[in-house]
């Protein structure tokens, strides 16, 4: 395969797609699946054989707008409509080349407006199981490109330059971290990618590996290229069985296709990638963890250094980068890292893909450039808390996180910001929280959360968790004291400056940051034995009551 | 010693000294008779930075280094005994006692203990934490030794003289977290599970977790100090 053999493909699928009048495209991600984007897809297949016309119906990733769906977005026209079922197909292919169904019209206009995409530039537009859809769209060219015109320095320089931080949540420099392991000593190195997504309420990496799965590989091989490894693993866990069977076609496809395998474009540079699939631990998304699984072992985190870039999996040097990051790979090199360093902020370039969940108007997918402030995203592009009820808080980072107040919703969203108010960027998972959630029971639950999945090897994770989930729960039952609260808050410190690896570290964020911004609910629990929220079920004690 | 050893200077609690490349801080502290609190820790074993208690801080940090598996390098400050720390410790040591159920008058390590010690030597007067009292069992399958899990710490020292010295692996983990056991085999009785009876892992139990039979309700101290001598002889074969 060389660059015009692809541009041969990309041709002939363009010449393909021409013939059809309409092109419809049925989003069929978990969320629409679920609502009965399968038998939509095959409503519509069969209405469009009899209907005449010249339709192309294609399944595609996730459109976005979750909460909206199933969806279907109608090309060349660029109707989107929301809701759709089965019953809705005929009115749907009638209207082709007359008035747009005006009952089923989704208003999106403002949720798509201040997007910028780049992850997910394919998202709702390629069928994610035929590799020639991808080509058609600038796909693998990035790959090519890389191996015929570019050297490897020239390849880790263009990511470096991209000023691109790594988006699992840390925010590492991306070009850094490639270089470290470019320069790393020995013949065989390791690419791996954290597809590991376990933060409740996040579901990028899911999409993009379920939607776009060629974008991640063809990541992954420039990596491969630019660091000297030939071979990739790729981690995702076995709870996302669609994204698993999606890679492994996608896989076999570039197999088939001659982009992956050896010799690739007629050069020396050999590359393949294979599954590994995790058992749902969160800590094996910590990346020592994360090797020790794929070596087979107990996925416990290990001290660093030795990092991975030194000595990662059977201590070799690895380099392990999440899936959105490797999905952000094939645009930099195609359009150039000046390219990307110009969107974004002064130190966090790029984009970043957040999921936005909780009491939110629009839930779903959403991809926007870094600095934007929070308020556009949770009230113009989210659409803000429904129902007539106030914000509250938006929850970043996962359980990893911290929650944000009202006060500080003018904040640009990027790594230092968020860390700044005592958050984290984290992979994206962005939850919304309106005046019924009660930020006690929220910081309980994170911890609980930490705690059920602490690996167990380092006391204060292990032990340290569980106790702030005793005091937590003792203060949302009411029996808490203020001296639980000072024990609370010194626990917090302990747990997070003491713990091994980044789930402990980060394990009290949730607990640090209401108690910050959220202080009179803890008090209002103890001392007044309420909860404003009317989530805790705290019964008064005779003394209250008198 | 081979020619081109790289020598490093560095500083610990204002003492100078030296290093070689690629010595931990708790060795050149140990060579300087400075002490760093240690559980996990067992001179003959892997290090594997679990217990915490060996965190050391490095001028110009604020990030905390386990002494055990940090290296030195050139010019290194090291403080091993601050406020900060001794709280931290107090907190941990804490964390340990309040975890399972520990009770030292009951006790068969009662006295040879080196949780007991570290408390004493950390200045623990009391645990302010709620005490977890889990209920655990304990397996006295084996007819030489007993493992109490109520007693257990999971420095996983037994499980690592037992793969690394003993070369058997019988003794391993198993599950997450707070419910984290150490297991004989496949979480098979130890009396049935396919030990070699040598008793290493009992002798490195800091704690009263793993005890020999024959010796209850007497004196039972423990000898973990094999180690070195057994891996310097195993080395000159």
């Amino acid at each position: 395969m060389n660059l015009d053999e692809l541009e041969l493909i990309a041709r002939s699928v363009r010449q393909e797609n021409a013939a059809y009048d309409y092109e419809l495209n049925v989003c069929m991600d978990l969320a629409c699946a679920s609502q009965g984007a399968e038998m939509l897809r095959e409503a519509l297949i069969a209405t469009g054989d009899t209907s005449g016309k010249k339709v192309l119906v294609r399944r595609t990733g996730c459109m976005g707008p979750c909460s909206s769906g199933p969806m279907v977005r109608v090309d060349p026209d660029d109707t989107l409509y929301g809701h759709v079922h089965a019953d809705h197909a005929e009115k749907i292919l009638s209207s082709l080349g007359n008035e747009p169904v005006a009952v089923l019209q989704c208003d999106l206009n403002e949720h798509f407006d201040k997007q910028v995409r780049v992850v997910l530039e394919n998202a709702g537009h390629i069928d994610p199981e035929k590799i020639d859809d991808y080509i058609a769209r600038d796909g693998y060219k990035a790959l090519l490109t890389a191996l015929t015109e570019m050297t490897p320095n020239g390849v880790v320089h263009r990511i470096t330059e991209s000023g691109l931080r790594g988006r699992g949540g840390g925010g590492y420099p991306t070009g850094l971290k490639w270089g470290t392991v470019a320069k790393a000593g020995g013949d065989v190195k390791y690419i791996v990618c954290n597809g590991d997504e376990g933060d409740p309420g996040a579901f990028m990496d899911r999409s993009v590996m379920e939607g776009d799965p060629h974008r991640i590989i063809e990541g992954m091989a420039i990596a491969g290229y630019a660091v000297g490894a030939s071979k990739g693993f790729m981690y995702v866990r076995a709870e996302y069985p669609v994204a698993v069977a999606r890679l492994t076609t996608a896989l076999r496809e570039a197999r088939r296709r001659g982009l992956l395998g050896s010799n690739l474009c007629g050069t020396t540079f050999n590359f393949d990638v294979e599954i590994r699939l995790g058992a749902g631990a969160f800590v094996c998304g910590e990346e020592t963890a994360l090797i020790a699984s794929i070596e087979g072992k107990r996925g416990t985190p290990k001290p660093r250094p030795p990092y991975p870039a030194v000595s990662g999996l059977w201590g070799k040097p690895t380099l392990i980068n999440n899936v959105e990051t490797f999905a952000n790979i094939a645009p930099i090199v195609r359009n150039g890292g000046k390219w990307f360093a110009n969107m974004g902020s002064e130190r966090s370039k790029g984009t970043k893909v957040f999921a936005l969940t909780g009491k939110i108007a629009n839930t779903g997918l959403v991809e926007v450039p870094m600095g934007i402030k929070l308020r556009e995203i949770i009230e113009v592009i989210g659409g803000g808390v429904p129902n007539g009820h106030t914000f509250k808080a938006v929850q970043t980072g996962g359980p990893s996180g911290g929650c944000i107040p009202a006060e500080m919703l003018d904040l640009g969203v990027s790594y230092d910001a968020l860390l700044k108010v005592g958050s984290i960027m984290g992979s994206g998972g962005m939850i919304v929280m309106d005046d019924t959630s009660c930020m006690v029971n929220v910081a309980r639950f994170f911890v609980e959360f930490c705690m059920t999945e602490s690996c167990g090897k380092c006391i204060p994770c292990r032990a340290g968790t569980a106790q702030m989930y005793k005091l937590l729960t003792r203060i949302c039952d009411g029996s808490g004291t203020m001296d639980d609260l000072s024990l609370l808050e010194e626990l917090c410190v302990t747990v997070k400056e003491t713990s091994l690896c980044g789930l402990g570290m980060t394990a009290p964020n949730p607990v640090l940051s209401t108690l910050k911004y959220f202080r009179n609910e803890y008090v209002d629990h103890i001392v007044h034995k309420r909860c404003t929220a009317g989530v805790c079920n705290i019964k008064a004690p005779a003394e209250v009551l008198a | 010693m081979s020619e081109n050893v790289e020598v490093k200077t560095l500083v610990i609690d204002g003492q100078e000294a030296s290093a070689r490349r690629g010595q931990t801080i708790l060795e050149v502290a140990r060579e300087n008779n400075i002490n760093i609190p240690t559980l996990c820790h067992l001179e003959g074993l892997s290090d594997v930075g679990a217990c915490r208690l060996c965190l050391v801080e490095i001028a110009g940090s604020n990030k905390l280094l386990p002494a055990c598996v940090a290296t030195v390098s050139e010019g290194m400050e090291v403080s091993t005994n601050t406020e900060r720390l001794a709280k931290h410790r107090r907190t941990i040591l804490e964390l340990l006692f309040a975890e399972r159920n520990h009770i030292c008058s009951v006790c068969v390590a009662n006295g040879h203990c080196e949780l007991q010690s570290l408390g004493q030597s950390q200045g623990l007067t009391h645990v302010r934490l709620p005490y977890r009292n889990p209920e655990l069992t304990v397996d006295a399958s084996h007819e030489r030794f007993t493992l109490d899990h109520n007693r257990c710490i999971l420095c996983t020292r037994c499980v690592r003289v037992c793969a690394e010295i003993e070369g058997a692996h019988v003794w391993d983990v198993m599950g997450r977290g707070i419910n984290s056991m150490v297991i004989t085999d496949l979480n098979d009785d130890w009396g049935n599970s396919s030990c070699t009876r040598c008793g290493k892992c009992v002798q490195v139990c800091p704690t009263g977790a793993l005890f020999d039979k024959s010796q209850i309700g007497s004196e039972h101290p423990k000898h973990p100090d094999f180690l070195p001598y057994l891996n310097l002889m195993r080395e000159a074969q």
